[in-house]
């Protein structure tokens, strides 16, 4: 008895001190990503956040200012209002039209045709060269005098736009040149395509549904998750876009392309008005989040995930 | 009588298939002659002389073919030092990406600790921050700590953790082995360590591939990291080098440029078709796009 107890005892005391050694490994596993999280994550949006509420030249010591920052932001600083409507005119003209060629190219190529996997590498090689090399090469192309973009609308007898140089067509510009980088997401969604089953495709042609209504009943609700992913990532993403403004037009002709992390850049690095800068990437920050959130909140009305069906086998 | 012999013909799904596929098929050719045309046209450019890249229309044969185009292409910017530069960056980057992503992500798959759920989901919550956020007060901790005009902004980051994503993405993997395998190898006295380094590292091979190579082109092309740390010209990068070239030259000789662009562009052409087979999966697997 008092044997059987003491065992008990050990093993139990055994068992707690396994948990715990792991939970220590554990920790000491993750401890590079833990203290980079803190270090460069959690950390500097904090300082960002007080930052913002304070006057920092980077030579003068932080002066505490309150709302003097947004309140500049919001009254008496055009370019703030001017780069918050370029942006959302990129953002909202190039995540959709990004999206949809995207899926309308992996649809394509969703069947069995020749040379698929060829096809499936030159849709995919844009976005491998990405940054500055895509950037140069856009900016060449778009050359109102010597670039291909107005050899091509010459050749159907269109006088091309001054693209960059022009107030109208530079947002339409950059948001062509975004095209050519499909490849990422059409390879989620071909990845997605290829998972959907077929059996669903076959009831629904027992039911005589027809090439349209089996895309409008099968694929898209199997496909809603990935969409939701790529939109929120896409709109994350896009509002951020900086390398190709930076290098094709720096935020001209008359600031028609002063994206808002163009403006903030300025604001940091070349006016070294921190506090100003921190202030602006919080605002941008709760702009993006706001609008996430509102996807997200969406979802359920147009997301469709086959794991909650509630357990019933079709 | 022709017409109903053609509408019976039009209603058979064969037909009608094969009618679907060549559209399709048209569509798709069209599509890559829209992504083939600029690279052809940097190609063609990049072989031209100055001269020639200012006629319009343009020629796409050259009249004469400018080979030498490329020996100066790597002398026109100091095309050495910024190579030498970004390889440095780039590859101790890389390194210290594929160990600490693995480390922690061998953490999340095969360990279990209070607080752990919770850390997983901040961890893939920081998939979706924006940069931007962190730009200034990271910037002020590293010029704090005087490494303004050195790589170590670029790479210490990329030891600590190395990304959500690749995390993320080794965490899928490595759920996939099987368990046994880690206790077999308890059994016999190996540390969890151990574990991780002979076990689960050697098979994982094709993921730490796709690390690697989301890693070499991240940092191949990232361009807003070197542009706010360094700012003495012999240390510039690939990407710093060429865009600076760009925005302070009044005249652009757009045929050195092209060649430079494409020889910057051939390293990360090379890995990604060795590694194609690999990258792809890598993809499927995490359903994300790096």
């Amino acid at each position: 008895m008092r044997v059987e107890t003491r065992v008990q005892v050990k093993r139990s005391f055994l068992r707690l001190s396994l948990t715990q050694r792991e939970a220590i490994a554990f920790y000491l596993f993750i401890s590079p990503w833990l203290l980079g999280f803190l270090l460069f994550t959690l950390g500097p949006m904090i300082a960002a956040f007080l930052l913002s509420f304070t006057f920092y030249d980077v030579i003068s010591p932080p002066r505490w200012v309150w709302f003097e920052n947004y309140r500049i932001m919001f009254t008496t600083d055009p370019l703030f209002w001017q780069a918050l409507k370029v942006t959302f005119i990129y953002v909202f003209g190039s995540v959709p039209l990004h999206l949809g060629a995207a899926l309308f190219v992996a649809l394509l190529m969703n069947q069995p045709l020749p040379g698929i996997y060829f096809f499936r590498t030159v849709y995919y090689l844009p976005s491998i060269i990405g940054g500055v090399p895509v950037a140069l090469l856009w900016l060449w192309i778009y050359n109102p005098s010597f670039g291909i973009a107005n050899w091509l609308l010459s050749l159907v007898g269109i006088k091309g736009p001054q693209w960059l140089f022009d107030e109208f067509w530079i947002i339409p510009a950059l948001i062509i040149m975004g095209l050519w980088g499909i490849g990422g997401a059409m390879l989620v969604f071909l990845a997605a395509l290829q998972g959907i089953p077929r059996h669903l495709y076959e009831a629904a042609q027992l039911d005589g549904a027809g090439v349209l209504a089996q895309f409008r009943h099968v694929t898209l609700p199997m496909l809603s998750p990935v969409i939701f992913f790529n939109l929120v990532m896409g709109i994350i993403h896009s509002f951020q876009v900086f390398t190709n403004v930076f290098i094709m037009t720096q935020g001209g002709p008359a600031n028609a392309s002063l994206v808002y992390v163009l403006h903030l850049y300025r604001n940091a690095f070349s006016y070294f008005k921190m506090g100003y800068a921190a202030a602006l990437a919080w605002f941008l920050f709760l702009v993006i989040l706001v609008i996430t959130l509102l996807i997200i909140k969406s979802s359920p009305a147009w997301v469709y995930y086959e794991g909650m069906r509630g357990g019933r086998q079709t | 009588m022709i017409g109903t012999l053609a509408h019976e013909f039009w209603r058979r799904k064969s037909v009608q298939n094969l009618f679907l596929r060549a559209l399709s098929f048209t569509f798709i050719v069209a599509g890559s002659i829209f992504i083939a045309i600029p690279v052809a046209w940097m190609i063609s450019t990049s072989l031209k002389t100055l001269g020639e890249t200012f006629l319009f229309p343009p020629r796409w044969i050259p009249h004469e073919i400018r080979w030498d185009n490329y020996p100066r292409a790597l002398t026109f910017i100091d095309y050495g030092h910024y190579l030498n530069n970004t390889l440095i960056i780039t590859i101790s980057a890389m390194i210290g990406q594929i160990l600490s992503a693995s480390l922690v992500a061998f953490g999340f798959a095969r360990l279990r600790a209070p607080g752990r759920d919770f850390l997983f989901v901040v961890l893939l919550a920081t998939l979706m921050l924006p940069y931007h956020v962190t730009l200034v007060p990271t910037y002020l901790l590293f010029r704090a700590l005087g490494w303004l005009n050195t790589y170590l902004p670029l790479i210490v980051p990329s030891w600590l953790g190395g990304g959500a994503f690749f995390i993320f993405l080794l965490r899928q993997f490595f759920a996939t082995l099987p368990l046994e395998l880690d206790d077999a190898a308890r059994i016999d006295g190996a540390s969890l360590f151990d574990i991780y380094w002979r076990i689960m590292l050697p098979l994982s091979k094709p993921a730490l591939a796709t690390v690697a190579i989301f890693s070499f082109f991240a940092h191949w092309n990232d361009f807003l990291g070197p542009l706010i740390y360094l700012s003495r010209e012999r240390m510039y990068t690939l990407s710093l080098g060429l865009a600076f070239y760009v925005t302070t030259h009044g005249q652009v000789e757009w045929n050195l440029l092209m060649a430079a662009t494409l020889v910057t562009l051939l390293p990360p052409l090379i890995l990604f078709f060795t590694f194609q087979r690999a990258f792809v999966q890598g993809i499927a697997l995490t359903g994300l796009k790096g």
